[in-house]
């Protein structure tokens, strides 16, 4: 690679000199404001019922249903109420731990697979590719009696692995690393290969690092995944000290009846977390972004 | 190896067991209910009172969020995951006891003239052979909530005894804005919630018809009882225009909001509109009809002994249930959850039936009438579309009567097959 | 060790495909496949969830294919991929080609358009519910009535309604496809838009030369990842018709809800069963031709 090719983009260079600062120069010309003045509008747009939420959080239950954006009687009332509430605590670490396992699981065996299924010719590659794809295709309401039997059989029922196993690979992530393994280009394998390495080696040394970006989008999609799983969490646990968030939550929803002040500052809480892990990742998805635009 | 080993210690056990030593393990048996705090609250205190007065048993509860729990129930209990005893719908009673997931209830403790001499008569659906099946601790009725200052902004005196009253009641209530939008409804209305079974036990008997025949197997309102039922219902949309489906989104919210007049609910709405604050409300019951006919709808949901409960667990559940379905633990419940007990005895006590809020509720189950059921949301489903069909595609009242009678009855049809 | 090294170059990288894969077949084959296997098996069969299971044949299959409202479920799943993957890509496109190219705030304006993703189907169905009442509650309609345009009904139409239910699905799913396309975006060498502007081609056909071309991987991700979403769309509808699910009359009623509601409402998993084997089927032949169409071989 000659330094030539070491055409960033400006907006990338920008954020690699200047990470913490993103972009401080105002757009130059008409066109670019235009461009710009448009998409933040937009972008407000995209938050406005997540601006709601918040808001709703901040209500008393008499105001729900109100429509103004700022609450007359702004209250932190149901944030006492659903964090005065232990258990929140207790889902929030179930989830935490859920998710954070399954996206280690995610990211290791569907980059495996998805880099077997590109980068290795072998006979029925498709096929094995189209099994896994056709796994997208069974929605999981119809799975969940299989599972919750096989539980029962091998003692998994009210278990963090009860919880996680179903998710531990998903064709999801294998259909993305393939597709991302798409770019890297195999003369690199190669190059490696005479090196000496052997193939595991090269998977986790030479083209992993390559494809660092989608793994970060990866990670995040399915920390996102678990983090809102639902109906599995729900059926698999019977103590409410192995309830997931989404679940815990569902107990401020009883009989005929939401309470969603509660429901909205619940959400809020949720959100909050996987905010915070996106903003973490946003920087790592830019500069992987970068050092595989590097490859030329 | 390991078998051996469990071998010697299951019969090291039974010995122990056997040898009726006083130091013998609590048994413990295991009780789910969904959540509702109230609920939890009850059942907690009845669970105190109950192992007070029986040291060697423990019971342990646990509990589901509403909304998923009739598939957990149904998940764990065909596995043997399940608890000993277990909370169910009246409705649901069918598919357990012809799986044989529900053991009846010993006749010498539970017998069966007592249990029709001393509970309300809707829980004989309960009933199978020479045994009960399962016992609820309450029931539920239905009435109407009214809007105080509603009603006192415009001058009317108290809540609508009738029918007729009620139109008028509702015509005064309602308002518009200036371009005949309704702002307040004058009552609430929507299949999606309890007028279901209103229109069902209420206003089709009203007008002199019966819903159901051959036990609730036979679909019996396209008659013209049936017709003039569903004729008031949505005259007060269309003719009267005091109110509009789906109005703020769900009737209790609207309600609860200030923005109706009148609202038909069940007794476990009282909890959540205690909580609302600046909302005054009284309970009435409902509406009878020109000929003074009353009718009204009952459920209730009951407690059962699973087939996982076997030997000394099963002694402990019969007990347990005795207590759970005793005058005290009904008069428990209603203090804490406000459901109304399944005994007479229990419920027509004086202070109880002239209570302000639970008077109207206990009143109605004299003739309230409980639908069997085959599958309550699909049959909820077709009395929405019925509705649905009339107003979005102005279908008649006739055909859409016919229609939903058609429906519910194939469904019927398939599950009584 | 031996008989490896006198494998030959291809036969190695079979004898490598089934190391990497090995572990990952023993997950697919008993967490995916057998459940699989065991729906379509209760497919032929009538069963309660509760009781003993009862062969039926294909009793089950010919009930479906005589259900009207199957049908228009069937119809309403259709609708939902079609008018939901294309809306959605191209906005994903457009929006993603031009934050590309944004700097000032980039990063906040990127996390604008992401963080609907992350937020909870549960709550946000419901806020979306509330922006479509009439009025007095609703946003929409409250918004119309100030311009002094008539209300719309949004939720309570048979036409209306599956459009306003898609949108929260699209507005969800936006952050993510941005977030993909921007990836796939920054993976073009920047060679190559170099020589186009030295040989000063147009900004629109180097998007349609360079850009697009290069981005096929990516998009062929997102086109099959998108219509299987779509095809499989749930949260939304159920979330935002609970009182009436998939109504009014059955019109924005997806077929996964009508298994949900078969299989936890009717407990009729036979039945349910079926249905998703129709579902399984329908996606398959989606995905496949997708996948031939674009040629990702």
């Amino acid at each position: 690679m000659s330094t030539t090719d070491l055409s960033i983009k400006p907006s990338s260079e920008a954020l690699l000199k200047n990470t913490g600062n993103v972009g401080v120069r105002p757009p130059r010309n008409y066109a670019q404001f235009i461009r710009w003045i448009l998409l933040f509008g937009g972008g407000i747009l995209m938050i406005m019922p997540i601006i709601y939420m918040l808001s709703t959080s901040f209500k008393f239950p008499f105001e729900v249903y109100n429509l103004n954006l700022i609450p007359e009687e702004p209250t932190l009332e149901n944030y006492q109420l659903v964090l005065e509430d232990g258990r929140f605590f207790n889902w929030f670490t179930n989830s935490l731990v859920i998710a954070v396992l399954t996206t280690v699981s995610n990211v290791f065996f569907d980059s495996m697979v998805g880099y077997a299924l590109c980068k290795f010719k072998f006979p029925g590659r498709y096929i094995v590719f189209i099994a896994i794809l056709s796994t997208l295709m069974i929605p999981t309401e119809m799975l969940v009696i299989p599972w919750y039997l096989m539980s029962t059989k091998l003692g998994w029922l009210d278990t963090y692995w009860g919880i996680m196993f179903p998710g531990m690979m998903t064709a999801f992530g294998v259909f993305l690393m393939k597709q991302f393994f798409e770019t890297v280009p195999d003369d690199f394998l190669e190059a490696a290969r005479i090196d000496g390495l052997n193939e595991f080696q090269i998977w986790w040394t030479v083209a992993m690092p390559l494809v660092k970006p989608a793994l970060a989008a990866l990670a995040i999609f399915v920390f996102l995944g678990n983090w809102t799983a639902f109906i599995w969490p729900l059926i698999v646990t019977n103590s409410q000290e192995l309830y997931t968030l989404p679940v815990g939550l569902t107990t401020f929803s009883v009989e005929q009846q939401v309470e969603w002040e509660l429901i909205m500052t619940g959400a809020a809480l949720s959100t909050l977390p996987t905010l915070i892990v996106f903003l973490i990742f946003q920087r790592f998805i830019i500069r992987g972004v970068v050092m595989a635009g590097l490859k030329g | 190896m390991k078998q051996f080993r469990n071998w010697i210690l299951g019969a090291a056990t039974a010995a122990i067991t056997a040898g009726g030593s006083f130091s013998a393990q609590a048994v413990e048996i295991e009780y789910w209910q969904y959540f509702f705090e109230a609920r939890i609250t009850a059942m907690d205190q009845l669970i105190e009172n109950f192992e007070a007065a029986n040291p060697d048993i423990t019971v342990k509860m646990t509990h589901f969020p509403y909304a998923d729990y009739r598939t957990k129930v149904a998940a764990a209990i065909p596995a043997g995951q399940g608890p000993d005893v277990v909370q169910l719908f009246y409705g649901w009673l069918n598919d357990y006891v012809d799986a044989n997931l529900i053991q009846p209830l010993p006749a010498d403790q539970f017998p069966i003239d007592k249990i029709e001499a001393e509970f309300f008569p809707m829980v004989r659906a309960m009933k199978r052979g020479d045994n009960y099946m399962a016992l609820p601790t309450a029931v539920r009725s239905l009435a109407l909530f009214y809007n105080k200052r509603l009603f006192e902004k415009a001058g009317i005196d108290g809540p609508p005894a009738t029918l007729e009253e009620l139109v008028e009641s509702a015509k005064k209530l309602a308002q518009k804005d200036g371009a005949g939008n309704l702002t307040t409804v004058g009552i609430t209305t929507g299949m999606t919630a309890q007028d279901h079974h209103w229109f069902r036990e209420g206003l089709i008997r009203q007008f002199g018809g019966e819903p159901y025949t051959n036990n609730y197997q036979t679909v019996n309102y396209n008659t013209d009882a049936g017709l003039a039922a569903l004729k008031f219902y949505t005259d007060l949309e269309d003719i009267h225009e005091v109110t509009k489906v789906g109005f703020m989104d769900e009737p209790q919210a609207a309600f609860k909001a200030g923005r109706a007049g009148m609202h038909i609910d069940g007794s476990f709405r009282i909890g959540a509109l205690d909580k609302v604050r600046g909302l005054k409300w009284g309970v009435a019951e409902l509406p009878a009809a020109a000929d003074g006919t009353k009718s009204n709808y009952s459920s209730y949901w009951v407690n059962a002994i699973t087939t996982k409960a076997t030997g000394e667990k099963y002694e402990a559940a019969v007990k347990f249930m005795a207590y759970i379905t005793s005058d005290e633990a009904m008069q428990i419940w209603l203090d804490t959850v406000g459901e109304l007990p399944a005994k007479p005895s229990a419920a027509l006590t004086e202070a109880n039936a002239s209570n302000e809020t639970f008077g109207p509720f206990i009143k109605g189950l004299e003739y309230a009438h409980t639908t069997i059921f085959a599958n309550e949301s699909g049959q909820r489903q077709i009395m929405v579309d019925m509705i649905s069909r009339t107003d979005l595609e102005d279908q008649s009242l006739e055909d859409s009567l016919a229609a939903a009678a058609e429906a519910e009855q194939k469904l019927l049809d398939e599950y009584y097959q | 060790m031996a008989f490896y090294k006198n494998l030959t170059i291809s036969q190695k990288q079979i004898v490598w495909a089934w190391c990497f894969l090995a572990v990952p077949t023993v997950f697919y084959v008993t967490i995916r496949f057998y459940p699989t296997a065991n729906a379509i098996l209760v497919s032929f069969q009538d069963w309660n969830l509760l009781g003993t299971r009862t062969w039926t044949g294909i009793d089950n299959y010919v009930k479906l294919f005589n259900d009207p409202v199957f049908w228009k479920v069937f119809q309403n799943t259709f609708l939902y991929l079609i008018i939901g993957t294309p809306v959605s890509l191209v906005i994903a496109f457009v929006v993603a080609y031009h934050i590309d190219k944004v700097r000032f705030m980039h990063g906040t304006i990127r996390a604008l358009y992401f963080v609907p993703f992350m937020t909870s189907a549960v709550a946000m169905a419901w806020v979306w519910r509330w922006f479509y009442q009439p009025v007095p509650i609703g946003v929409f309609n409250n918004f119309l009535a100030s311009l002094g345009i008539a209300q719309i009904e949004f939720l309570n139409s048979t036409t209306n309604a599956l459009p306003a239910i898609l949108a929260p699905a699209v507005w969800a799913g936006l952050g993510f496809q941005i977030i993909i396309f921007m990836a796939g975006l920054r993976a073009i060498p920047q060679t190559y838009y170099e020589a186009a502007r030295i040989d000063g081609v147009s900004p629109m056909a180097t998007l349609w030369e360079i850009t697009l071309p290069l981005l096929k991987p990516t998009i062929v991700f997102l086109v099959v990842f998108s219509s299987i979403g779509f095809l499989r769309i749930f949260d939304q509808v159920f979330n935002m018709t609970t009182n009436n699910p998939g109504g009014p009359l059955n019109s924005t009623k997806p077929l996964v809800l009508m298994i949900y509601d078969t299989a936890f409402n009717g407990f009729d998993m036979g039945y349910a069963a079926a249905q998703t084997v129709v579902l399984f089927l329908v996606l398959l032949v989606v995905s496949l031709l997708q996948l031939r169409i674009l040629r990702d071989r």
